[in-house]
């Protein structure tokens, strides 16, 4: 049994401590925005915020997350109102399939808390996930605009 | 029903039964005669590729796949074009397959590959549209009691000169929908366009920013099941036997299945659960009769070809043996190009539910009706009883049209299971080890000069797998694999862009166990990197400019230099570049485009290759949404140049070796070039977006790679060479 805090929301789940964060929000939780790519950490399609931070849920177990809260890609809007980077994203219409930009907007939204203003250098150290479709150059473009938002 | 709706929530993918089985089904009961055949929601359809909802609302009907790529956009602007609509009204719906068999394919091909889906659908559709509008018009005149020749249409109004009258498109669409529809409606001049050719946004972006858009893997079924999947490792093994009693104890295990005689499938209630199970599960193979094969073995093979006495001829003039044996300066090179696996970010998955009565299947593909066919031959049951619904795709790039094996396995699973509907997913590791993939080839170039450096002969030998003996053996033409040849072809929508006095191209095939498939290009992307980095060492040894090299060659193929003029112009080639940087060339032409690349690079240790700029060119012909064609363009690169320097699948113990994205890398943001695109319509035809540019990436690198440091590679992948990309 863990409970977990998920988008501000306090959930009971009868899981095993050490399973993968990823399939308690995708399983669990029923938060499918989050996907699984590549199961070791690689891929990035998977990243959530753990208290701000941006984590590969798919290789952090359950038990990490206990007592500290998790933002997917469905808590990052508030309300109605696009978070600025799901904004620039959507102004620069940056997805393709679509299947990797969740992780990918999480992981540039955490950038963004820690580095407001990002140089090309800090984006290209921070942001490392793949997109398949090769999305890089509208991601680029979107990360300047949603920092200067 | 997968609706994309540009501002209306209401319409958005909703999970549940009645959203997922019956709302997918569109005019459920298809009625005889001149009756009126309606939508789900009660909205009559004006044509098969339009409903008309009361609140002006127009359902456009999209049978091909949109996987990324933007072809739903692009076919919806092309029956919107035509229509008259208002555009921002406009949303979209995919048929089924099942009532695609039914309505006798009214809504033509579904399959979505080969860069085919505006291409070679633009004229039905339009006149889908253009019907449509003519139907509506015709309604309103007929209310008014006036002709219809004095009426006109525009943004969903319909408008009556004479008087100033109006009415829309919802006011009279269940009048139209009575018409007998007009025979042979004109399709509009395009001069006369005025969505065709406009940067509009796309109609599906929204639910991908919010983690509402639904993918096949996130599918969810009231009482549904999890299935994970083991496949023999090595191609045409067998299972020989699994331990099912150690592992049923396991949380939320509930079946231990065969699939077929060479899988094994753990059912359980989630998908982790089933997956821990699998792992946990002994699982004896029966390698069969290629436990032995690996990549020197394939290798080996494939260099035998390239100089066999007998191979396939697809494009000869002249008699280039021999010209090429008295050319006062002969130059010689092998190349080779390895297996790819495609990796979607998405994993192959499927969901089926199995009744005695009917099958139903919920699966991103390419190809709603392969998936279709896949379906009823597993079932075992008529097309009547089957039903396929195309969810979301995460990725295409080939591997999820011509090939429905997870869909066969998801449905042998589901047979065992009747009435429970089990959503089949890989896991990565399942998914690098049962790909089909890009075709594995070896070519010898063989060039004659003479004293002056005129290019007089050139043999271009191919030697390696045939995608079409694999897969479509009905389409090889006395055992030729035309698609082999793809951009070396003589003449048509792979036409070779050179004219060579003596010239011989032909392909020794080689086949392996290792099954091929098509890939995003295929095999465009080994065939130029062949042709053009060869081009590049001729240009060498002639001691020319390898633009002006080039452009002798090609005074017969104007389209082709075009767009070679148009990146050689932008980039500067001939002009200083900047420090420490150097350029590349590379033209083709494929899927009906005419397509060139001029690279800029910068190595630094000999060995640390830097893309810093990359100038493309493409004439498609018509350009139906430019700022999608530039996503495409940049896109096909990171996919190009993702596969020339990281990737490569090898063979051992006759199994693939790499099982994830650790061994088989992908470029990231860091390694992104500056990619800048010119597009170039010049009308009069239809060419291909999704593939073609992919090709230039890769020889236009490595020509400016050999630029910078005089080294020729001719092996992909640079990875393999010490070559990284930085």
């Amino acid at each position: 049994m863990a409970r977990l805090t998920i988008n501000g929301r306090s959930i009971e789940l009868n899981v095993s401590p050490s399973m993968p964060l990823l399939w308690a929000i995708r399983e669990q939780a029923g938060l499918t925005g989050t996907k699984y790519g590549c199961g070791i950490a690689q891929c990035g399609s998977c990243t959530v915020h753990l208290d701000g931070a941006a984590i590969r849920s798919c290789v952090v177990p359950v038990s990490a997350a206990v007592g500290k809260q998790v933002t997917t890609i469905e808590g990052l809007a508030t309300g109605s109102t696009l978070h600025k980077v799901q904004q620039a994203w959507l102004e620069h219409e940056v997805p393709q399939c679509g299947y990797c930009q969740a992780g990918m907007i999480m992981a540039v939204a955490a950038l963004l808390k820690d580095t407001p203003k990002p140089t090309d250098a800090d984006i290209d150290a921070k942001i490392t996930n793949i997109c398949r479709c090769g999305t890089f150059q509208q991601v680029r473009q979107a990360i300047h605009a949603a920092a200067r938002a | 029903m997968l609706t994309n709706t540009p501002r209306l929530s209401r319409r958005s993918f909703v999970i549940g039964t009645a959203a997922i089985g019956g709302g997918l089904a569109l005019g459920l009961n298809v009625p005889l005669g001149t009756s009126v055949v309606r939508a789900q929601d009660g909205s009559p359809e004006i044509t098969a590729w339009v409903v008309i909802r009361p609140d002006d609302t127009v359902v456009i009907r999209i049978a091909r796949s949109e996987m990324g790529q933007g072809t739903l956009t692009g076919l919806a602007q092309m029956v919107a074009e035509e229509l008259e609509c208002d555009w921002s009204k406009v949303t979209t719906e995919y048929p089924t397959p099942g009532q695609s068999v039914k309505r006798k394919r009214v809504w033509g091909d579904f399959s979505t590959g080969g860069s085919r889906g505006i291409r070679m659908s633009h004229e039905y559709v339009r006149k889908g549209g253009a019907t449509a509008r003519t139907m509506l018009v015709q309604a309103a005149a007929d209310g008014w009691k006036v002709p219809a020749t004095e009426c006109s249409a525009a943004n969903s109004v319909i408008t009556h000169r004479p008087t100033g009258r109006t009415t829309t498109y919802g006011k009279v669409a269940e009048a139209a929908a009575r018409l007998t529809p007009p025979a042979d409606v004109p399709l509009k001049d395009p001069k006369d366009w005025k969505i065709i050719g406009k940067p509009v946004k796309r109609l599906d972006t929204m639910g991908k920013l919010t983690g509402a858009q639904v993918y096949g893997a996130d599918l969810k079924l009231p009482g549904m099941l999890n299935a994970a999947i083991k496949d023999c490792p090595v191609f045409g093994g067998k299972v020989k036997s699994f331990e099912a009693a150690r592992i049923k104890g396991m949380p939320g295990v509930r079946h231990v299945v065969p699939v077929g005689d060479s899988a094994v499938a753990v059912v359980a209630d989630t998908w982790w659960e089933a997956k821990t199970a699998l792992d946990a599960l002994p699982i004896v193979w029966d390698e069969g009769p290629n436990a032995q094969v690996s990549s020197a073995t394939i290798a080996e093979t494939l260099k035998a070809g390239l100089d066999a006495g007998q191979a396939f001829v697809n494009n000869q003039n002249g008699d280039a043996r021999t010209a090429i044996a008295g050319a006062a300066k002969k130059i010689e090179a092998v190349y080779a190009y390895p297996f790819q696996n495609h990796a979607p970010m998405e994993p192959m998955n499927a969901t089926a539910k199995y009744t005695p009565d009917r099958c139903e299947v919920w699966v991103p593909t390419q190809n709603g009706e392969a998936a279709f066919a896949a379906t009823t031959a597993a079932s075992g049951l008529p097309a009547d009883k089957c039903e396929v619904y195309k969810i979301n795709l995460g990725g295409g790039f080939g591997r999820r049209g011509a090939f429905h094996d997870y869909v066969t396995q998801a449905v042998l699973i589901a047979k065992q299971i009747p009435g429970t509907p089990v959503k089949l997913l890989w896991s990565r590791e399942e998914d690098m080890l049962h790909g089909r993939y890009h075709p594995v080839m070896q070519a010898k170039l063989t060039g004659g000069l003479d004293a002056s450096g005129n290019l007089t002969g050139l043999h271009i030998r191919l030697s390696g797998q045939s995608i079409l003996t694999a897969v479509f053996p009905q389409m090889l033409q006395n055992g030729m694999d035309f698609l082999t040849f793809q951009g070396l072809h003589a003449k048509g929508d792979f036409a070779l862009g050179y004219t060579v006095p003596n010239l011989l191209i032909d392909h020794a095939m080689r086949n392996t166990h290792v099954p091929p498939g098509f890939w995003r290009g295929v095999n465009i992307n080994q065939n130029a990197i062949f042709l053009e980095c060869f081009i590049d060492e001729l240009a060498h040894a002639a001691g020319q400019d390898a633009l002006a090299f080039r452009r002798k060659l090609m005074t017969n193929h104007p389209k082709h230099l075009a767009v070679l003029n148009a990146v050689a112009d932008r980039a500067g080639w001939g002009k200083p570049a900047p420090q420490g940087v150097h350029r590349g060339l590379a033209q083709m032409m494929a899927f009906g485009s005419y397509v060139a690349a001029c690279a800029e690079v910068s190595v630094s240790g000999g060995d640390k290759v830097k893309v810093q700029r990359i100038v493309c060119a493409t004439d498609t012909g018509h350009a139906v949404n430019p700022a999608q064609i530039e996503r495409q363009i940049a896109g096909s690169f990171v996919y190009g140049l993702s596969a020339l320097f990281m990737e490569e699948c090898t063979v051992k113990g006759g199994r693939i070796e790499q099982e994830n994205f650790n061994t088989y890398d992908s470029m990231r943001i860091a390694q992104m070039p500056q990619v800048e695109a010119i597009i170039m319509p010049s009308g009069g035809f239809w060419g291909g977006v999704g593939e073609p540019t992919i090709c230039v990436a890769a020889p236009a690198v490595l020509n400016a790679f050999f630029a910078a440091t005089g080294r020729r590679i001719r092996t992909v992948p640079l990875k393999s060479h010490g070559i990284t990309m930085v």
